[in-house]
């Protein structure tokens, strides 16, 4: 892994994961698991009184899985950022696609850093996060 | 634009430092939430695995911070009590972290929380309030900055907001 990410380069995409669709289980478990116990994820009588057609998906839910597919590239102690802005609301039956291309590579404080664009969009294409990461990268192998 | 849509003058409470949380990386309920999102690297279920990774104990994934915040500090969220919102008027905006050390199973953490802005978008539709979080270990580390920014969706004279 660390020979691959050595050699990244600008324009490359190395984290690609898609997700199965969202259920209303999950988002119940999420509840507990994550601590947010707003209603609006859950109950969907509560949603439809606060002008939402049904529960949606807490977008730290969705920060998780984009995260993960970060992670599943670049190890957790590589990573040294990674922010996002909720584009849209995430449905309940998303499949949630995510991606991460390099935007820039640079070095600070003497460590090789890539940044990297990241995307989580569902089955129709629609953005639903947009973000950025900064990952330390290994030592390259200068060809 | 009508009636007040908050208890407070948002402008009043920038600036405002909010009380100090303090959260505990529990392995239960870490391996709970690492069920829940489908996590499987070893790094995170595995202490050996964490060890050999350079790790005191098993770290906690990118986003978890945000879960250690609310888990360990039940009740009504402390900016929604201040401008009298109800929570289904909430949105999350944005959510970004920076790290500076790692958080391991067993740390205690302490959050310090400031509001940073309160601004209104689409003419008073939507009010964005940003936090800024300061997070150190239980050692006194600053491991982690953390800014947060909430949608607060307004009522509507018209047609409701989206």
């Amino acid at each position: 892994m660390s020979t691959t990410t050595a050699a990244l380069k600008v324009g490359d995409t190395p984290v690609s994961r898609s997700y199965g669709p969202i259920t209303r289980h999950e988002l119940a478990l999420y509840c507990g698991a994550s601590g947010d116990h707003n209603p609006i994820h859950v109950d969907s009588d509560f949603a439809k009184a606060s002008g939402f057609p049904d529960v949606f998906t807490h977008g730290m839910f969705v920060m998780a899985r984009l995260g993960m597919a970060l992670n599943a590239v670049f190890p957790t102690a590589a990573i040294r950022e990674y922010g996002v802005r909720f584009a849209s609301i995430t449905q309940v039956g998303a499949r949630i696609t995510c991606e991460g291309k390099v935007t820039a590579i640079e070095e600070v404080n003497g460590e090789r850093r890539a940044r990297l664009e990241l995307t989580a969009r569902d089955q129709n294409n629609d953005v639903k996060l947009k973000g950025e990461a900064v990952v330390a990268l290994p030592q390259g192998d200068r060809a | 634009m009508g009636a007040p849509k908050f208890a407070v003058d948002p402008q009043t409470l920038v600036g405002m430092e909010l009380p100090q949380q303090r959260a505990f990386v529990e392995p239960r309920r870490l391996k709970f939430f690492l069920d829940t999102i489908g996590e499987k690297d070893p790094v995170y279920l595995d202490p050996a695995a964490a060890r050999a990774a350079g790790f005191r104990d098993i770290p906690i994934p990118p986003t978890y911070m945000f879960c250690l915040q609310s888990l360990d500090n039940p009740g009504p969220n402390r900016i929604l009590e201040l401008l009298g919102v109800d929570i289904g008027r909430i949105l999350h905006g944005e959510q970004k972290f920076i790290y500076h050390k790692a958080a391991c199973v067993g740390d205690e953490l302490v959050f310090q929380a400031r509001i940073g802005s309160i601004v209104d978008k689409k003419g008073g539709a939507l009010t964005m309030v940003a936090q800024d979080i300061r997070v150190e270990n239980g050692q006194g580390e600053h491991i982690a900055d953390i800014t947060n920014t909430l949608v607060i969706r307004n009522p509507q004279d018209e047609k409701g907001a989206a």
